[in-house]
């Protein structure tokens, strides 16, 4: 099981800019690494972050073999209306990993 | 034959004796304290902001696991960790500032990492954790980050001596391929840069440490390891005595600087 940290914060004003900053434990291992037997490690990384906002999707990223291990992404988005965040990222072996985080606006 | 001999000897006594001389005064004395800097002091400012951030730091994920198997029962005991030591921001403040500390049955210091694993043994008589896997490193970032802010302070202990004067002789001896003792970098040029890197004074205020070149956490003794590699010399097994006594030495210099953990190093 994946370990997260999300930190949105708990309350904004409407219309407010806020800043998202999410970070996921996952080895991002990048498919050109032999191991000790010299054999190439299969790839197996997070290749797609996407964000909702009560369903609407705010923010998306492909990612990439040369991103490190553990993955934090930042972005802002609009404080709209209170409800939830909704993340997800998606690795090579087709495993979704989701977390949620409230917001409250004012 | 004799005096051909002696006479020898006494020429070679005059070469050998300023050689000698030149050799020993390695580096300069121990930093001052008002000159004492923690490792964060030579990182870049976007470094410095990811530590202190701990939604961003990637040490927390670490710690996050720790927090989970420290309540997690193990062994054949079938107990876990807080059912002994209960709630680690109360029980565990302060004990990672106070490692390596002195074990009375093993009769010499043992450091955070084996005391996890001396209490596995004994009280959870579980199997002890390989050093640096995932699970002790979780561990031993749980506890040392309970001590976060605190001062390093090694307990004045008198049993503890010999294996810090053990501790400082390794770190002042010349050894390796390139014939280094630790104090040439980081007595004497800590703050100038050894390629692109700078060099620091080689505090142990801040582990395990997330570093970015390892995409992980790791422990003091991988640090101690990279060094050594670096000067071309031997290098030792994790929780060998060597590192141990060395360990014990640093957090000694080290003393008075906050505890870290989980810090963030280039």
């Amino acid at each position: 099981m994946a370990r997260t940290l999300i930190n949105v914060p708990k309350t904004a004003k409407r219309g407010q800019v806020i800043e998202i900053k999410t970070l996921i434990s996952h080895p991002m291992e990048t498919g050109f690494r032999p191991d000790r037997s010299g054999k190439l490690v299969p790839r197996d990384i997070i290749n797609k972050f996407v964000c909702t906002y009560n369903d609407v999707e705010v923010f998306r990223a492909d990612l990439h073999p040369a991103i490190a291990a553990n993955p934090f992404i930042s972005f802002s988005t609009v404080a709209t209306e209170s409800g939830t965040l909704a993340f997800t990222w998606t690795d090579d072996a087709g495993k979704i990993y989701a977390e949620k985080a409230n917001i409250v606006v004012e | 034959m004799g005096r051909h001999f002696r006479i020898v000897e006494r020429t070679l006594r005059a070469v050998i004796f300023p050689i000698v001389v030149v050799a020993t005064p390695a580096f300069a004395a121990e930093i001052p304290p008002s000159e004492k800097r923690s490792g964060y002091f030579f990182m870049s400012r976007e470094t410095q902001a990811m530590q202190d951030d701990l939604t961003a730091n990637p040490g927390m994920l670490s710690v996050l696991d720790g927090e989970a198997l420290w309540s997690r029962k193990a062994g054949a005991a079938d107990r876990a960790c807080a059912d002994c030591h209960g709630d680690a921001s109360a029980s565990m403040k302060g004990v990672a500032a106070r490692y390596p500390a002195f074990d009375a049955t093993r009769g010499r210091p043992i450091n955070l990492d084996q005391r996890i694993n001396s209490c596995r043994a004994e009280r959870q008589q579980a199997t002890p954790l390989p050093y640096e896997s995932k699970d002790l490193l979780a561990l031993s970032a749980y506890v040392a980050t309970q001590s976060r802010g605190m001062p390093v302070t090694p307990p004045d202990d008198p049993r503890l001596e010999r294996f810090r004067e053990a501790g400082r002789a390794f770190y002042e001896v010349r050894q390796g391929q390139l014939n280094l003792a630790c104090g040439h970098c980081h007595d004497d040029n800590w703050g100038k840069r050894l390629a692109g890197a700078l060099i620091p004074q080689a505090h142990p205020n801040g582990y395990p440490i997330y570093r970015l070149e390892w995409q992980s956490v790791g422990s003091l003794q991988r640090r101690l390891r990279n060094c050594l590699i670096g000067m071309r010399a031997e290098h030792f097994d994790y929780g060998a005595p060597e590192y141990v006594d060395l360990e014990l030495y640093l957090a000694w210099r080290g003393r008075g600087l906050p505890v870290e953990a989980p810090a963030v190093r280039p």
